[in-house]
């Protein structure tokens, strides 16, 4: 936070970018979000928090009185320049339900969303997965993999996840250029059958 | 995977920002998205403008930044920023250029040039 690299020249756009747009890289907390943006990113990825202030999460709190909490929402983002005229941004953030301004800034003009899935803490999925139906983002999943973790069937992951039979499911190494673009790009993919 | 630098928000670090703006909310017209693209125009700011006015114009000199890098690079929130952005534009410091559509509106060209994109990058 607070760097100011203004002397750097890659820090800027490409003079003749036109069209600017963005995809979501959501999941629960220690997903890998942060690494996905890192790897995919051609700027060191940046950060910016947010205050928000918000009504007492214990809803069912016998007092009823509550006071009002302010905690920090992080969003992380990268960038990457896809041609003459083009940019891709990408943007992540933890999925908490009750942040909502956050969310509707990024869901707003964003093409859709990859949600990243660990396959053994498939239910800390849920709410991240509601939200982004909750905003009507078409998404694909990509489920984290890497060494040691169990491969699952996708009929099992679909039915546990509860995803529609056309939903892409992914397998993807956060921390791997290739496989990181290879999620991104069955998202892409997904979203122009959509469009047809 | 336990990503490095992935953390839990913990504390608010920020110095009350809405100083910034003297107390101001958001403009009733958003016209700044997280990924407008911003630059300075040739419009000379006045010596008195405000210390993070200035900086913000000063790093805007450079080329096109989303709105999004903006905040970061400065260490503000989006919304601080959006405010200090709208000033600055309608005095006419700045250019901007506007998102892509929402996805409703999305035209398959655009899907396709950011396939194209990715392919020719990482295919």
């Amino acid at each position: 936070m607070g760097s100011r690299p203004v002397s750097d020249d890659d820090v800027y756009l490409n003079e003749a970018v036109q069209v600017a747009a963005k995809i979501l890289v959501v999941g629960h907390f220690a997903v890998g979000k942060t690494t996905f943006i890192g790897t995919m990113s051609e700027i060191p990825p940046l950060r910016t928090e947010e205050r928000m202030t918000q009504a007492g999460a214990h809803v069912d709190d016998l007092m009823g009185t509550r006071g009002k909490t302010t905690t920090t929402v992080a969003m992380d983002f990268g960038r990457l320049t896809l041609s003459e005229r083009l940019v891709l941004y990408l943007f992540g953030t933890p999925g908490q339900e009750r942040f909502v301004q956050v969310w509707e800034d990024m869901t707003r003009g964003a093409l859709g969303a990859l949600i990243l899935v660990d396959p053994e803490r498939i239910k800390e999925s849920f709410p991240v997965i509601d939200l982004v139906e909750h905003y009507g983002l078409p998404y694909a999943i990509s489920v984290n993999h890497f060494d040691g973790t169990p491969t699952r069937p996708d009929a099992e992951l679909r039915e546990a996840l509860d995803l529609l039979p056309e939903t892409p499911i992914v397998t993807c190494d956060a921390r791997d250029e290739k496989s990181s673009a290879n999620a991104l790009m069955a998202l892409v993919r997904y979203l122009q059958e959509r469009t047809r | 995977m336990t990503a490095p630098g992935e953390q839990e928000p913990q504390s608010a670090q920020l110095v009350r920002p809405y100083v910034i703006t003297n107390g101001r909310g958001l403009p009733e017209n958003d016209q700044f998205n997280l990924i407008t693209l911003v630059t300075a125009s040739e419009q000379r700011p006045p010596s008195q403008l405000d210390p993070e006015k200035r900086s913000l114009l000063e790093l805007c000199a450079g080329g096109y930044l989303s709105v999004a890098e903006i905040a970061g690079h400065m260490g503000l929130p989006i919304g601080i920023v959006k405010v200090l952005l709208s000033d600055l534009s309608s005095d006419g410091y700045l250019i901007t250029r506007a998102p892509a559509p929402p996805a409703q509106l999305v035209d398959v060209s655009l899907l396709q040039e950011v396939l194209d994109g990715l392919q020719a990058r990482f295919g």
